[in-house]
């Protein structure tokens, strides 16, 4: 018998099967139990020790040959199978994907986050304190009496109603009535930031009615001018993540504090905004004014339950939505209180950037 | 304050730069404001004689001169004023120099053709006066070639911001002895002389409010001519920015700005029978200087004679009885008023006044003999006239005030070392007395020091804080111990949790207006309602952080935005114990109109709808620390709500955590929203702390070894039965084996009887030590089924 014409045939059939349906018939008719190759294989039995030894080895190559050949056929049509399928399956992948909603943290608190953070590295707590307050402790224990001209200058807005002792009710002015609170809380010695929301009755281009401010408070033994002077220096650089910050004080008055100091800061102008930096002398520098200050006020601490003659310290005061401003560019502070998601987007920040000190309390634009 | 250089060189001999002296003045707590250099503006200009005027060539009205400037070759100059003519000597702007009116500065240029150096000026284009009907002519020998800002005079004028505390530099003089002290020149003395009195002072004078009005001087003083004042005293009134009136006004304002001292000079003839300070009476009127009718009260001191009141006391003084042009007989008015009292009275009155500015603050109670005096030698010396005799009814308050002082304050509190013999220099030229053992008396016109650390601030602020060294606070060892409190910990995750959501956060107003507290404060017992309001819109303080984010949301989709997500984090202003209030930290949140835009996937835009708000709801809870499987959904959102799209989140049926849903069509048609509002308020406040110190450790868990089995259910229930109490009966249907179910179907309709609702959910069992038999499972069911069965609900077949 012919085995190399009859392995031709064989293979020549399994090339042209056209789909995988054709070639399991195939497979069928050659190798399956009744298949011709098979049968083939069953006549090995029947012949002698030597025509087996010739004969054998061509069978089973003839076997082996078709078999390969179904094999790598079934191969090739799944291959063309799975590519015309994924070619059908093709997708534009310039359409758009489904859209997910991009928040933000409002300027305010990202920097309020950055004055925590900062400040806790110098041992600064956070207080708070009540929006409506009583004039004592707005006023009064600030060492703000009822007839002080310094009373007019906070523009106040009051409410009808009186507390339990009399108090007249309003809206605290200033975040100072905390640096009484915490020391009538707490007792000495005290490190806390106090930030929050203010209010004054004005309102124009740059003056809105509700504003923030960040009070500071230090009452130790043994503190000066000049631990209030590091403490500011230290944390404007912290805060600006400038070294060349240089700080101006001039002497000022504020009822709560004696001596008082105003505190200017150098700043140049670069592409028509200030940036802080540099001695305010230099030229193409100035100063602006940044912060209040002073030495607490002997009666101040008096009225928050402490021995002046035992505790001395000092306070600050800085409004957080200039120093925003200052910071991340904004111009306009009625924006900050709009909620216009534009703006918002803008200049709000992504919420993983959580400010740390490893990492920098501040996020670059 | 504002004041001239050579008004402040009447009191200080100094030969420092204007620049020197305003920078000195900010060193030392006198804040410049500005500094106008009238010298700086007319840099450019100088003094210049026409030589030569001829016709232009090419244009009518034109001239062409030849212009002597002192220097040089004359300069050939385009002219168009009517009255240039040859041998006037007139001001020539030079190329370079800014033409104060209008700003530009001068080119050299070609007119119609003719080259012109320069402009000759009008008083206009210099900001010097009206005219402009011609150039400037000066008199014939003005010395051609000099700078005419050195010619004409120019006299730079401060404006410094005083501080309530110091009313003895509401004069130009107590300017001059801080910065005299400070050293830059010498003070000049006072030249109070005593005037003596020809005639015993005619009108009697007396107070009857000793409390208000401690101490009363005057004179009469006979026969003035009352006209305009002379220049210098004009010029210096204009350089404080006040309008010169008549010599006899302003010779009393001229006291005042130079020395702190108010006076007022009262038309002798109005007067009749004794004047005297007394209180007012209430309702009595005062017709004021400023043309304005003032209602008083008994609480205010005023000065009247027999007829009436002619002086709100220390603030302004009356129409009727002031100084004219016809007056010739004037009593003079020095007087020392109870700081206190002219505050009150200028707050209720809503008046101010330089006057009172100074009475507020407390004027020198030594100085009302020498004020008198120097406006006595100043009025005789103008407008001519006889004085009377002083005549002094009460005596002004003492105060002085002794202060045991340490040197060693100034380091120790003031933060420099300065050397006793300095700081007592200091001290000496600021008109304080310190004795061997530093008990230091404070002068009389310094009302604002009362104790040591004043006496520090005097000392450190004229030896200057620039001497002031950055000193390090204390550190506590090793790394810095955390400071934020539970509460500040809360808001800071539950802040960006909500923003990692999409949403933005928005800062809005604390205040409303009263109707929208009103709708949203339901239950909350009373708004707080400012007295004084900037505006209606402002009044009321937010009993809830919804209303300002619907407003937010309105304006942004009047702006065009389709969908939005904003959030806040404040607080409600609720009413709380003895009068106080009652703030509650809250997280508002509102979802506005599209969630998700037409798509090409998607398509049609999706709006927000309840759950989106439930979603919200949940999430931050669980982010808050709330233990959100223990809540219960219930009603009662609110009336700003959708009712059958609303719900409450609580622990326990009294514990409200959150409320969310639908906002009410009602509500939203009030703040003109026209797109459906899901929205949440979650009270943080509400929200219960974790009991006992924090412990890092979680507590142990290995996950099963054995895989969890699912099973579905499908029920039919009551229409109305909700569909959490179905998966809360079947949860807790077998606590052992059912960790978890999840309801994934809900359908009504074919195959579904009226009335009823197939509710299907899926529960997963974990099988403990060893995996579940067939009859495990099934007794499971059944319990499943049981428990369901209670709710009236009936397994599918």
């Amino acid at each position: 018998m012919d085995y190399a014409a009859t392995r031709d045939e064989a293979l020549a059939r399994v090339a042209a099967a056209q789909d995988l349906g054709a070639l399991e018939a195939l497979r069928v008719e050659f190798l399956g139990k009744q298949g011709s190759i098979s049968g083939l294989l069953k006549t090995l039995g029947a012949m002698s020790a030597e025509e087996r030894q010739t004969t054998g080895p061509q069978i089973h190559a003839l076997r082996e040959g078709v078999s390969d050949a179904l094999g790598a056929r079934k191969d090739a049509l799944e291959t063309a199978a799975l590519d015309a399928r994924l070619a059908s399956e093709t997708v534009d992948l310039t359409l758009p994907a489904p859209e997910s909603a991009r928040g933000s943290v409002h300027p305010v608190s990202q920097v309020m986050d950055e004055l925590a953070e900062i400040f806790a590295d110098m041992g600064f707590a956070v207080a708070t304190g009540p929006e409506i307050e009583d004039d004592w402790h707005n006023f009064t224990a600030l060492n703000i009496p009822e007839s002080h001209p310094a009373r007019a200058m906070h523009d106040t807005f009051y409410f009808p109603d009186r507390d339990a002792d009399g108090r007249a009710m309003l809206l605290r002015t200033h975040t100072s009535p905390v640096q009484i609170r915490a020391m009538l809380a707490d007792g000495a010695p005290i490190r806390i930031i106090a930030p929050g929301r203010v209010y004054r009755s004005d309102s124009d281009a740059t003056h809105t009615p509700m504003f923030h401010q960040v009070e500071g408070l230090v009452i130790d033994k043994g503190i000066t001018l000049g631990h209030l002077k590091w403490t500011l220096e230290t944390f404007l650089k912290a805060f600006f993540e400038r070294e060349d910050i240089v700080l101006r004080l001039r002497p000022s008055y504020f009822p709560f504090t004696e001596p008082s100091v105003e505190v200017d800061v150098g700043f140049a102008i670069v592409n028509g905004k200030r940036v802080l930096g540099g001695s305010g002398d230099a030229p193409g520098h100035g100063w602006m004014e940044l912060l209040g200050s002073g030495m607490v006020n002997r009666k101040v601490i008096a009225a928050g339950g402490l021995d002046p003659d035992e505790w001395q310290g000092f306070a600050f005061g800085a409004g957080i939505d200039r120093l925003a401003m200052l910071k991340y560019g904004m111009d306009d502070l009625r924006a900050f209180f709009d909620g216009d998601v534009r703006w918002l987007a803008h200049y709000g920040f992504n919420p993983n950037d959580v400010p740390t000190l490893s990492g920098g309390v501040g996020t670059a634009a | 304050m504002k004041f001239s250089l050579s008004w402040l060189k009447d009191h200080l001999e100094t030969e420092a730069s204007a620049e020197a002296i305003a920078e000195k003045l900010s060193a030392i707590g006198l804040e410049l404001e500005s500094l106008e250099d009238p010298a700086a503006r007319l840099s450019g200009f100088v003094v210049a004689r026409v030589l030569t005027a001829e016709r232009h060539p090419n244009a009518d009205k034109l001239q062409v001169l030849s212009v002597d400037t002192g220097e040089g070759q004359p300069l050939q100059v385009v002219c168009g004023a009517p009255n240039a003519r040859a041998g006037l000597v007139g001001v020539l702007g030079l190329p370079g120099a800014v033409v104060p009116a209008g700003g530009f500065e001068l080119k050299k240029s070609a007119i119609r053709g003719v080259e012109s150096n320069g402009m000759m000026c009008s008083t206009r284009e210099l900001e010097l006066g009206e005219d402009h009907d011609g150039i400037i002519e000066l008199p014939g020998d003005a010395p051609v070639g000099t700078a005419f800002a050195a010619y004409h005079g120019s006299d730079p004028v401060f404006d410094v911001a005083i501080t309530p505390n110091r009313p003895d530099c509401m004069g130009v003089y107590g300017i001059a002895r801080d910065l005299a002290a400070a050293g830059l020149g010498t003070l000049k003395p006072i030249a109070a002389q005593a005037v003596p009195g020809n005639f015993p002072c005619p009108m009697p004078i007396r107070t009857d409010d000793p409390e208000g009005c401690p101490a009363f001087y005057g004179r009469v003083i006979r026969g003035v001519k009352n006209g305009p004042s002379p220049q210098w005293i004009q010029d210096r009134l204009k350089s404080a920015g006040q309008r010169p009136i008549s010599a006899l006004v302003d010779l009393t304002n001229y006291v005042m700005l130079a020395y702190g001292r108010p006076a007022h000079a009262y038309d002798l003839t109005q007067l009749s029978g004794a004047v005297f300070a007394r209180r007012a009476r209430d309702g009595e009127t005062c017709l004021a200087l400023n043309g304005k009718e003032y209602t008083l009260d008994a609480a205010m001191t005023v000065i009247a004679d027999d007829n009436g009141v002619h002086d709100i006391a220390g603030i302004m003084g009356g129409e009727h009885s002031g100084c004219t042009e016809a007056t010739s007989d004037v009593l003079l008015e020095v007087a020392y008023f109870d700081p206190v009292r002219i505050g009150d009275t200028g707050r209720k009155l809503n008046l101010t006044s330089d006057a009172r500015q100074r009475f507020e603050r407390g004027v020198d109670p030594a100085f009302l003999d020498a004020g008198l005096e120097l406006l006595t030698t100043l009025i005789v010396e103008i407008c001519g006239g006889e004085p009377s005799e002083v005549i002094r009814a009460g005596e002004p308050p003492k105060g002085t005030k002794v202060i045991a002082y340490n040197p060693v304050m100034a380091e120790t509190l003031g933060g420099v070392a300065i050397a006793e013999g300095e700081q007592r220099a200091i001290l000496h030229a600021l008109g304080f007395a310190a004795d061997a053992q530093w008990n230091v008396t404070a002068p009389s016109w310094r009302p604002d020091v009362d104790g040591a650390p004043d006496i520090v601030e005097e000392v450190v602020r004229i030896h200057g804080l620039d001497g002031v060294a950055s000193t390090p606070l204390p550190r506590t060892d090793g790394v810095v111990r955390p400071t934020a409190t539970a509460v500040q910990r809360l808001e800071r995750k539950v802040r960006r949790a909500v923003a990692a959501r999409g949403l933005n956060e928005a800062i809005t107003w604390s205040f409303l207006p009263e109707a929208e507290a009103e709708h949203f404060a339901e239950g909350n017992g009373g708004l707080w309602l400012l007295a004084n309001p900037i505006s209606e819109e402002m009044k009321a303080m937010r009993p809830s952080l919804l209303p300002g984010l619907l407003s937010a949301a309105r304006r942004n989709l009047d702006r065009g935005a389709a969908g939005l997500g904003l959030f806040e984090l404040g607080r409600r202003y609720l009413r709380g114990p003895s009068g106080h209030s009652d703030e509650r930290l809250t997280l508002g949140v509102v979802l506005a109109g599209e969630k998700t835009p037409r798509g090409w996937a998607s398509g049609k835009a999706q709006m927000f709808d309840a759950f989106d708000a439930k979603a919200e709801a949940l999430a931050l809870l669980a982010e808050a620390g709330a233990p959100v499987d223990n809540l219960q959904v219930m009603g009662e959102a609110g009336a700003q709500f959708h009712p059958g799209q609303s719900a409450t989140l609580r622990l326990g049926p009294k514990t409200v955590l959150a409320r969310f849903g639908m906002v009410h069509p009602a509500t939203l048609k009030h703040f003109d929203v026209d797109v459906p509002v899901a929205a949440v308020e979650l009270f943080l406040d509400a929200i219960p702390g974790k009991r006992g110190a924090a412990t890092f450790a979680r507590m142990h868990y290995a996950p099963p070894a054995l895989q969890a089995v699912k099973r579905d259910f499908a029920f039919l229930v009551d229409a109305a039965l909700p569909a959490g109490d179905l998966v809360r009966a079947v949860r807790s249907a077998d606590k052992a084996n059912v960790v978890a179910v999840r309801l994934f179907d809900d359908f009504r309709g074919q195959g579904v009887p009226e009335g009823q609702k197939s509710l299907a959910v899926e529960v997963t069992l974990q099988p403990g030590e060893k995996s579940y038999d067939e009859a495990e499972l099934k007794a499971i069911a059944e319990r499943i089924t049981a428990a369901a069965a209670k709710l009236g609900a009936m397994l599918r077949g």
